[in-house]
């Protein structure tokens, strides 16, 4: 564990920035531009295509299984791809190669942060993931413990997430495609909440799962096809690209070094635990580990995603540097047409003015299309996870104790699904002209603070009791959001007190810690006789967790 | 999936064998990671100027940029090293637990 803290410290201080900037399209009211007709054929063709897979999808969505997990038969490949999609969303490709635009060696240094998690879920949780769950994490943390109340509490954490995480998805889908596409915002909310509501409602995982995938390649495809056409203006040379950049840029040869790291220590150490620890605790991210046949197809699934992310960012890199030159020299991407003064669009449009200046419209359009529909996969994905917490977890488990049958199980997920879709597409309006860049940090610092804690203990640590999950996961919660309520981002900028009163905009650092105590203290405290049983049934956990013996299998077509 | 399945592959020494090495192995290559990556991030906080040093006399390619580089498909290639030996050497031997409390249960 204090390897762990101790990257999570060296995660913290690179952490911030990132955040600042991946935040860009969240923060403020976007210009509305002229209608993008490239980008809307090109998303429309997206969009006919991903139809047709649900049409194909639905016909296979028979059982529960089907419908949360794909049946457990996606490959190591595919569901690799998958997750890679859900890992680049639209502010990685739009905030990273903005970073590197304006900080150069620093954005580098964010990226291989971002990716320096995944090995260490790899080989510390994706196997014990795998053979322990089924279709929702709870399913681990409620594996020996009280299924009512322990599902009850992991359900209401999760929705908690999904829930803040789907405002932050709607209103930064709004603003940028009311940006990309010149689409009014209300038209854009509604088009991505009701393509959301028709993907998982008539496809369930496979459809969602798909969707992911299909994105994922056309995002590779396209940074790939931009960082060629840009870097080929260089003749492929690092040195001569770097030595052209270094002498327009104003940071000039300081672009190559490390730059301003450590604004503020606690937030950023704050931010970091959120952010991996976060990652590890996002509902939509574990499901993806229970859609493969087993532990082995998980394992290459994590190598994939990974193979994949650590090739895109370094694509994104040599985007960024292209763009200090390509765009960044070019008065057509100013306000007013003078260089250097306000980009059209904000900082984050770099790899889209990038993709016009290489390719035309055609590109740009395409670029924008691949936006769209990453925010429509991630959404999608949210959408689901929030469904199973409320059908498979609340509904299957908890009120009808496992005596529900699949087809009504399925039903009360499909409409949960268009419940969501709808408060999401409500809240969306609603929080239009709000700034909910605090949002995203919240998602992240609840998924650290309420879903992990009780997760990693029940699988690492024997003595977790149904009474030490429940006050470690309320505790998380409540903490992560009261120190989110009083911080400087809601209680000052949301609700217009004077001063903050509580200093530091990160909830992680102060949630987490609240979160293991209580687990550990009310663990430790427990003496009654059922406290001693679940701590017997470790030890069959244990074996199950090492083993994959009778762990969910795939279910056959 | 009853109880006394589990009872005997925990009894089989083979078990307690699988569970310590591939622990051993997990926590070794996180630690690897984590050192080197910890270390890293020590020296962009404390020595920034050594990472923008060109590799050689005029070259535009910077000791940071290639340390990272590195470590971008270094990290990478221990996934590989670790998915590598868990789906052929633990998952065998996984398999051989299970199969041997499967004849003793007969």
């Amino acid at each position: 564990m204090r390897r762990l803290t101790q990257l999570i410290t060296a995660l913290g201080l690179v952490a911030v920035a990132a955040m600042a900037y991946a935040g860009g399209p969240l923060e403020g009211v976007t210009e509305k531009q002229a209608t993008n007709w490239h980008a809307i054929i090109m998303f429309c063709i997206f969009v006919t295509m991903t139809m047709g897979i649900t049409y194909w999808a639905a016909s296979r969505t028979k059982s529960t299984a089907d419908f949360y997990t794909a049946g457990g038969g996606i490959t190591g490949f595919q569901n690799g791809l998958a997750i890679a999609g859900d890992y680049m969303s639209a502010a990685t490709l739009l905030g990273l190669t903005a970073m590197v635009y304006g900080q150069g060696y620093d954005g580098y240094i964010y990226m291989l942060a971002f990716f320096a998690g995944w090995p260490v879920i790899l080989f510390l949780m994706a196997e014990r993931l795998r053979n322990l769950g089924k279709f929702t994490f709870s399913d681990i943390t409620a594996y020996r413990l009280d299924q009512g109340k322990v599902r009850t509490m992991a359900a209401i954490s999760s929705l908690t997430v999904v829930c803040f995480y789907l405002i932050a998805q709607m209103v930064g889908a709004g603003q940028l495609i009311k940006l990309l596409f010149g689409l009014d915002y209300n038209v854009a909310i509604f088009a991505v909440g009701i393509l959301m509501m028709v993907y998982v409602t008539f496809g369930g995982m496979v459809a969602t799962t798909w969707v992911q995938i299909i994105k994922a390649c056309m995002l590779l495809a396209g940074g790939t096809l931009v960082m060629f056409l840009a870097f080929g203006q260089f003749g492929f040379s690092f040195q001569t690209l770097v030595e052209k950049a270094t002498a327009v840029h104003k940071l000039g040869p300081k672009l190559m070094f490390p730059g301003s790291l450590l604004a503020d220590p606690v937030t950023a150490i704050s931010l970091g635990l959120g952010l991996m620890f976060g990652t590890a605790g996002l509902p939509h991210i574990l499901m993806r580990f229970f859609t493969v046949t087993d532990a082995k197809e998980a394992r290459k699934s994590v190598l994939y995603a990974s193979g994949f992310v650590a090739y895109f960012f370094n694509v994104i890199f040599i985007m960024g540097l292209c763009g200090i030159l390509i765009v960044g020299q070019n008065p057509e991407f100013f306000e007013g047409g003078v260089v250097g003064a306000k980009m059209i669009g904000g900082g984050n449009m770099v790899a889209m003015h990038l993709a016009k200046a290489v390719g035309g419209n055609m590109l740009l359009g395409f670029l924008a299309a691949v936006a769209f529909a990453t925010i429509l996969a991630v959404v999608s994905g949210l959408a689901l996870a929030g469904a199973s917490a409320i059908s498979h977890d609340i509904y299957a488990r908890v009120i009808m104790k496992g005596q529900a049958s699949e087809a009504t199980e399925i039903r009360v997920s499909k409409i949960a699904t268009i419940c969501l879709g709808a408060v999401a597409i409500v809240l969306g309006i609603l929080f239009e002209k709000q700034n909910i860049a605090f949002m995203v940090g919240l998602a992240f610092g609840v998924a650290a603070a309420a879903n992990f804690p009780v997760l990693i203990l029940s699988m690492y640590w024997k003595g977790l009791t149904t009474r030490g999950a429940l006050f470690g996961g309320y505790g998380g919660l409540v903490s992560a959001v009261l120190f989110v309520v009083f911080s400087k981002s809601v209680w000052v900028d949301v609700l217009h007190n004077a001063a903050p009163l509580f200093p530091y905009t990160q909830p992680a650092l102060f949630a987490m810690p609240i979160a293991f105590l209580l687990a550990y203290i009310f663990s430790k405290t427990d003496t009654s006789v059922r406290a001693g049983k679940e701590i017997e049934a470790f030890e069959d956990q244990y074996v199950r967790a090492q083993t994959g013996y009778g762990a969910e299998s795939a279910s056959k077509h | 999936m009853s109880s006394a399945m589990y009872e005997r592959m925990r009894a089989n020494p083979k078990f307690q064998e699988l569970v310590a090495r591939r622990g051993r192995f997990a926590w070794t290559l996180a630690f690897i990671v984590l050192t080197m990556f910890y270390g890293f991030v020590m020296v962009v906080a404390f020595n920034p100027a050594s990472l923008g040093q060109p590799l050689s006399e005029g070259s535009m390619l910077t000791v940071g940029v290639v340390v990272e580089l590195f470590m971008f498909i270094f990290f990478w290639a221990l996934t590989a090293v670790y998915v590598r030996r868990a789906n052929t050497e633990f998952d065998s031997l996984t398999q051989e637990i299970v199969k041997e409390a499967w004849k003793e249960n007969k």
